[in-house]
């Protein structure tokens, strides 16, 4: 029997606003333990939530980026009694959540796929605890609660766990493009769970699921997938049945194993927040907010290839909000995006920073396209721009590197690269014309790299016919 | 009939972290009874007409501008740990929490 996997992700991204969701006390990631708490925070009594706009408008925007109907809505209370929640409820969305459907549009092997989503809500997040190993207690920091999440959640239409990787990366790589969080899975601004199940080919109905935690990386994400799968697989083949369970995955053994049941069957009793009313959204504010939007991460991959430039070299462009910008910066100067691009992935992204500006750049790469340098020139010409900050025409024009394309001073270099290296002529009219690489690499020597490498090229093939 | 029964109203205490005598037990089930029965006296109402309201008071939501407040936006460490029933150094500290079978 052959089985498909089915797999849903509910995907939560801290939002990166500088105040907490419904308090003023600081959002910031890390600081001294419980030095970002007010009463507010710590559930005190009388106290009462105050919603920040900045995370309403920053979970709108991930919506509409990914299509979905943005809704009047309401916050609800999900009751649990754990440590990391003072109130003893976590005020998220339930029944009319902000963002309802949407698809997201991601790439595998060059290829787009999507996934649609189920539904975009907003909640707080919870403190922090530590459990010390060999230790009875737990130790709670609440800086972390009341940060504000927005929790994504996917239909289950995720076939493999290459698939939920992809979708994941196209998560953070979105939610960093529209500015909203940064994305971070070791530092938890992004975490995933997945539901998984399997199921005979062709079958309609979902099997029974299990629930995976604990996975801080894009890696360990796949792997506990690929763990699940196979493990629910092996159950079927032997005739075993999947039971619903949350598991939590163990990167340093590569398996995951089964939380305690005790609390399986979730009980939250869900009610209507009685202490915020509802939040009404304008459409004239949504259509605002729509228009503001950046072109977003596929349509701009799908520009530089019209450009001329291949998937690859596009989806390393759009990689990063930075980098495509960057890009742009460069071609708006008026040189060839294929050579824009090279210059950016082999010099710019290997370097850390942004030192030499877009349009720096672009002088440069202009100076090659009108040979005035040579490329090799030009790399020299921009480690200098990097280190002195100086502009390529001027570092040219001040060191004299311009390229040397007269033929009256080209061809007697060219002779007397000939007349020294007999041996070597002997060699190239023997049939070995690999050898002109050697004569054009005398000529460069002699000139200081300022030759033009195809006149030189030209005139050593005519000299040596 | 009645409306709730004696083990819904455990389960739901359970739920609620609330410790409930038998005698507790008997006298909540009667009240939650007779309290669900004016919302069955509600429900026979006829409200085709009427549009639904998802809070008691007309108000919009407000929102908040994402300021850090300058002045003490944040309770000092001492004051805000001062309540708890365990400290360890800045943290709370409670009894272990997580559970996990190997």
């Amino acid at each position: 029997m052959k089985l498909e996997a089915v797999i849903g992700l509910e995907v939560h991204v801290q939002l990166a606003t500088r105040t907490k969701i419904f308090t003023s006390a600081s959002a910031a990631f890390g600081g001294a333990p419980n030095s970002h708490t007010d009463p507010y925070t710590l559930a005190l009594p009388g106290t009462l939530p105050v919603l920040n706009r900045a995370a309403v408008d920053a979970a709108m925007r991930l919506g509409l980026a990914v299509d979905c109907e943005i809704a009047s809505c309401r916050f609800a209370r999900k009751h649990y009694f754990y440590p990391d929640s003072p109130k003893g409820y976590q005020l998220s969305q339930y029944e009319e959540p902000l963002c309802k459907g949407g698809v997201v549009p991601f790439l595998l092997d060059g290829e787009v796929r999507s996934v649609r989503l189920t539904r975009i809500h907003m909640e707080e997040d919870a403190g922090k605890s530590m459990h010390l190993a060999g230790s009875p207690v737990s130790l709670v920091d609440y800086n972390r609660c009341g940060v504000p999440l927005c929790e994504i959640v996917s239909e289950p239409e995720l076939r493999s766990a290459a698939e939920a990787g992809a979708y994941l990366r196209a998560i953070r790589q979105l939610v960093r493009w529209l500015g909203i969080s940064d994305g971070n899975m070791e530092e938890g601004s992004l975490r995933c769970d997945a539901n998984v199940s399997v199921r005979p080919v062709g079958e309609s109905k979902l099997g029974t699921k299990a629930e995976l935690k604990n996975m801080n990386s894009f890696k360990h994400v796949e792997a506990a997938i690929e763990y699940e799968i196979a493990r629910q697989s092996d159950l079927v083949a032997r005739g075993e049945r999947v039971v619903q369970e949350t598991r939590l995955w163990n990167a340093d053994k590569g398996t995951s194993h089964a939380m305690r049941s005790k609390e399986q069957a979730h009980d939250y009793r869900y009610f209507p927040e009685p202490d915020l009313p509802p939040l009404t959204v304008d459409p004239a504010a949504v259509e605002r907010l729509r228009a503001q939007l950046p072109e977003l991460p596929l349509a701009r991959w799908r520009r530089f290839q019209s450009l001329g430039l291949s998937a690859y070299d596009a989806g390393v462009l759009t990689a990063d909000r930075n980098i495509a910008d960057y890009f742009d910066g460069v071609v708006r100067v008026g040189v060839s995006p294929k050579l824009a691009a090279n210059w950016i992935s082999t010099e710019v992204l290997s370097r850390d920073g942004w030192r030499v500006e877009a349009a720096a750049l672009g002088e440069l790469i202009a100076l090659i396209e009108n040979q005035t340098i040579s490329g090799k020139i030009a790399k020299d010409v921009f480690d200098k721009m990097w280190a002195t900050g100086k502009g390529a025409r001027a570092i040219v024009e001040g060191e004299g590197l311009t390229q040397v394309t007269d033929a009256g001073v080209l061809e007697p270099a060219c002779r007397a690269a000939v007349e020294a290296n007999p041996k070597q002529v002997a060699q190239y009219k023997g049939g070995n014309e690999k050898m002109i690489g050697f004569f054009v690499g005398q000529v460069m020597k002699a000139t200081q790299g300022k030759a033009n490498p195809a006149m030189v090229n030209e005139l050593l093939k005519k000299l040596l016919a | 009939m009645s409306k709730i029964t004696s083990d819904e109203v455990r389960q739901t205490a359970t739920l609620a972290r609330l410790e409930l005598s038998d005698g507790e037990v008997h006298r909540l089930t009667r009240e939650l009874d007779a309290i669900l029965g004016y919302m069955e006296s509600l429900a026979s109402l006829d409200v085709s007409g009427v549009e639904p309201t998802t809070h008691a008071v007309p108000l919009d939501m407000p929102l908040r501008d994402d300021v850090l407040e300058a002045l003490e936006p944040h309770l000092p460490v001492d004051l805000a740990l001062l309540d708890a029933p365990k400290r360890h150094d800045a943290f709370f500290e409670v009894p272990k929490i997580i559970e996990v079978t190997e």
